[in-house]
């Protein structure tokens, strides 16, 4: 495969959530330089995407909390086809599992991380892109935990 | 079982190509009148009508006419009748007829699929979802399960099965050339299918210097966008001898969904929602895998068809590249003949509905030049990925 320097410089267009109460804290925790889920205060379960029962215990008692942010790549994709003009490949689609909760994934862009760098299982930490109010979580190597 | 109520007693099919240019409503037309004809009834005797995923669902192309144009263009007399997309994949809408016939609601059902994305896409590529909002729909805001995946790129089920792929791939060290064989069986099955698509010779070669969609996608792990439209008739089992074809008898169904409805919190990365189809369909009959003569399993991308080998019990998990490897188990005159027509990969997107067709094809021994020897008795029609799967077993007693 062709090697290619760096993955994903800002695309000149990123379609953008719709932004509403029951999912604000997520798409804006990076103003807070947070990731954020909904987490249910009986079970300590994380939650997401944010429903207002936690599935686990069915408890309605929700609360936003901060996750580390930290996580783990499960899978990834470079993605060759330009499907959005203005989002321009190659980049590198990724599916992560936070560290507090593996089964909790996001799919995402990994970013600052040559293509052919990219493995499966390789720690990962968010960082964000902010776009007319809205933080998209992305992800970066976490070269501090050294696992 | 009720599923046993119930029998395929016709199947039709328009056209089928590339930007064919024709109203959805003829080749609607063409494959209903078609699949009435050949199971040897009249319009008067259709009483069930279903279809997926409703009428003009979805991107344009996607689907054509829904329950109520078909109803008044034939002027049907309908006991029952059914059409969406919330249901186990594409042949959730056939699941649907043969439980309202075992449940009495209908005598035959025609069910449906037309599909008319080639025209739609025109001369252009193959566009992303939401590849709209950029430039005139630059207000456009994702939402639903678009809304996790769109600010990424991830725009296309390429991208979202080929994170499976991959982690399939570090788990079990399937590979590429392994992948490349649901591809190339394919493309010498569509060579003896007139009605195919692509049909000129593919090598291992041409595969791995294809451009690259998404890893490990190249062009040719990725269906061909098609038109055309499919039909089947499904009978009362007890309301079927007199007509003009021997029955096939439904086995069995899989229409489980037991994990997260969902392309990214499944908890396995290395199978979806068929993985609870296939192995409900093998709890509800005394069949096994080694009885099935004819697998016509979805491949809209090549590992997805691995997959449902895997889902179904035809190997065990994760040996899913092993067993296609080299090509022979699944050849025509292998072990399990797959996807004998050339799939959606080369015989075009016809969404779900192609493998039932060819299922019952081959069944009734018209197969033609990709006739399965051995008179084929068992053939096994599955479809969807993600978080859509549904499955039948069909046996020709």
């Amino acid at each position: 495969m062709r090697s290619v320097v760096s993955t994903l410089p800002r695309p000149d267009f990123r379609v953008l959530p719709l932004v509403t109460e029951r999912n604000a804290h997520f798409w804006t925790g990076g103003a807070h330089g947070e990731l954020r889920f909904l987490r249910c205060r009986a079970c300590r379960h994380w939650i997401h995407p944010p429903s207002p029962i936690c599935a686990v215990c069915l408890s309605r008692d929700l609360a936003v909390e901060a996750a580390s942010g930290r996580a783990r790549v499960a899978s990834y994709t470079v993605n060759h086809q330009r499907w959005i003009p203005g989002f321009e490949p190659p980049y590198v689609v990724a599916l992560v599992e936070i560290e507090e909760q593996p089964s909790l994934r996001l799919t995402t862009n990994l970013v600052r991380c040559a293509l052919e760098d990219v493995r499966i299982d390789m720690p990962v930490r968010v960082c964000f892109e902010e776009r007319d109010g809205v933080w998209i979580p992305l992800f970066e190597p976490d070269t501090e935990t050294g696992r | 079982m009720s599923e046993r109520r119930a029998a395929i007693s016709g199947i039709g099919q328009s056209q089928v190509g590339r930007r064919l240019g024709r109203d959805p409503m003829e080749l609607t037309l063409d494959a209903c009148l078609d699949a009435i004809a050949d199971a040897g009834l009249d319009r008067r005797d259709i009483d069930g009508l279903a279809t997926y995923p409703g009428g003009w669902f979805g991107p344009r192309g996607f689907s054509g006419p829904g329950i109520p144009e078909l109803q008044d263009a034939l002027r049907l007399n309908l006991s029952w009748y059914a059409g969406g997309p919330e249901l186990p994949g594409q042949l959730g809408s056939v699941i649907e007829a043969i439980t309202a016939v075992g449940a009495g609601l209908a005598t035959h059902v025609l069910c449906f699929r037309t599909v008319w994305e080639s025209t739609a896409q025109g001369a252009g590529g193959r566009s992303g979802i939401g590849a709209s909002a950029g430039g005139d729909g630059a207000g456009f805001r994702a939402s639903g399960i678009l809304e996790w995946t769109l600010p990424y790129g991830a725009a296309s089920a390429a991208v979202w099965i080929a994170l499976y792929a991959q982690r399939h791939m570090h788990e079990y060290g399937t590979t590429r050339e392994q992948l490349a064989q649901i591809a190339l069986t394919a493309r010498r099955n569509a060579a003896r299918n007139p009605k195919a698509i692509y049909r000129e010779p593919l090598t291992l070669d041409d595969y791995l210097a294809a451009r690259m969609i998404s890893t490990p996608f190249c062009l040719y792990d990725c269906d061909v966008p098609a038109d055309g439209a499919t039909a089947v008739v499904v009978s009362r089992a007890d309301r079927v001898r007199d007509l003009r074809r021997p029955p096939l008898r439904v086995e069995a169904v899989g229409s489980a969904l037991r994990g997260r409805p969902s392309w990214d919190q499944f908890e396995d990365l290395t199978t979806m929602a068929m993985r609870d189809a296939g192995a409900m369909l093998w709890q509800r009959t005394d069949l096994r895998p080694r009885h099935v003569d004819v697998a016509e399993l979805y491949d809209g991308f090549s590992f997805l068809a691995l997959a449902w080998i895997e889902a179904l019990g035809f190997c065990a998990r994760g040996e899913g590249g092993a067993f296609v490897e080299g090509g022979a188990n699944i050849a025509l005159e292998g072990e399990l003949p797959l996807n004998t027509h050339g799939g959606q990969l080369s015989a075009g997107r016809l969404h779900g509905y192609g493998f039932l067709h060819e299922a019952a094809l081959q069944l009734w021994g018209e197969g033609g030049a990709r006739q399965v020897a051995g008179d084929p008795r068992v053939a096994v029609a599955a479809a969807g990925g993600g978080p859509l799967a549904g499955c039948l077993l069909l046996v020709r007693d």
